[in-house]
């Protein structure tokens, strides 16, 4: 029993079974910064929850002791450590300023097809400026 | 298309068969906490991140003091609260969309709601057994 089989099968005027029209989906439109913004929405938010296992982990390993401690440190700075933590942040900051998109279509802001787009390149940028900015301040305290 | 032959098992209605599986009266708190948990994230997640930036290359000592003043301690739970709460909502639309078969839909959800609890009790009692 599935709902969406039962609301592809209708009957036409003469009581014959049809197949009710499928709307269009990705292979008919032209790609546009929305769609992509979009579903990266979704994957970075599953990224994220995934991603929660580093904070899960370093907690962890906080409470532990110096010991368990030390090896998360130089987990997080070895070069997989350092490009998960980079991919994290990106993710962390772009379902960030996209969420902010979002609180502010559901205030009724933004809904027109040019701001639309607009607000879509603007998250990209602030994405890309708020992650470097982050490991830049990052890496500069750290001398 | 044309050619095809179409079959319906059933004698009940479209509308019959789909009464009970749409809106279960409840969807607007689903979206409604899904919202607040985002709202409250906003200054959480930056708190978060400003901290960890802050905290690069500490010791253990320092961050064990860092986290144990109550102000980190709270915040910290917060965060986690918060993290996975919104999680497990986001989580529970993609598993409702992607599955179809409603026995693994259920077997799914379940999974997922016991290791977002799973882990979030993980973190929060590490928190707090380096705060109290």
């Amino acid at each position: 029993m599935d709902a969406r089989d039962a609301l592809m099968l209708g009957r036409d005027s003469e009581g014959r079974l049809v197949r009710r029209p499928l709307s269009p989906h990705l292979q008919v439109y032209r790609w546009q910064i929305t769609m992509t913004l979009s579903i990266l929405h979704r994957i970075t938010g599953v990224g994220l929850v995934i991603g929660t296992g580093l904070l899960v982990s370093w907690l962890m390993a906080v409470a532990s002791g110096p010991v368990g401690f030390a090896e998360a440190q130089a987990f997080f700075g070895s070069v997989l450590g350092r490009f998960l933590l980079f991919c994290w942040t990106l993710a962390l900051f772009y379902h960030f300023c996209n969420g902010i998109r979002h609180l502010a279509w559901d205030l009724g802001h933004g809904y027109d097809l040019e701001t639309f787009s607009r607000s879509g390149w603007f998250t990209v940028g602030a994405t890309v400026g708020l992650t470097l900015f982050a490991w830049i301040l990052g890496y500069a305290l750290l001398g | 298309m044309a050619t095809e032959k179409l079959s319906q098992r059933t004698l009940r209605s479209p509308l019959g068969r789909v009464r009970g599986l749409g809106a279960a009266k409840e969807g607007a708190h689903h979206w409604w906490v899904q919202r607040l948990t985002a709202v409250a994230l906003v200054p959480l997640t930056l708190w978060f991140v400003a901290s960890v930036i802050v905290l690069g290359g500490a010791s253990h000592g320092e961050v064990v003091l860092w986290m144990a003043r109550p102000h980190n301690t709270v915040l910290l739970l917060a965060l986690i609260g918060a993290t996975f709460w919104h999680g497990a909502l986001g989580l529970q639309v993609v598993i409702e969309d992607y599955i179809r078969s409603e026995r693994t839909r259920l077997a799914a959800m379940l999974a997922m709601k016991a290791a977002m609890l799973l882990l979030a009790l993980f973190a929060a009692v590490a928190v707090l057994k380096v705060a109290l």
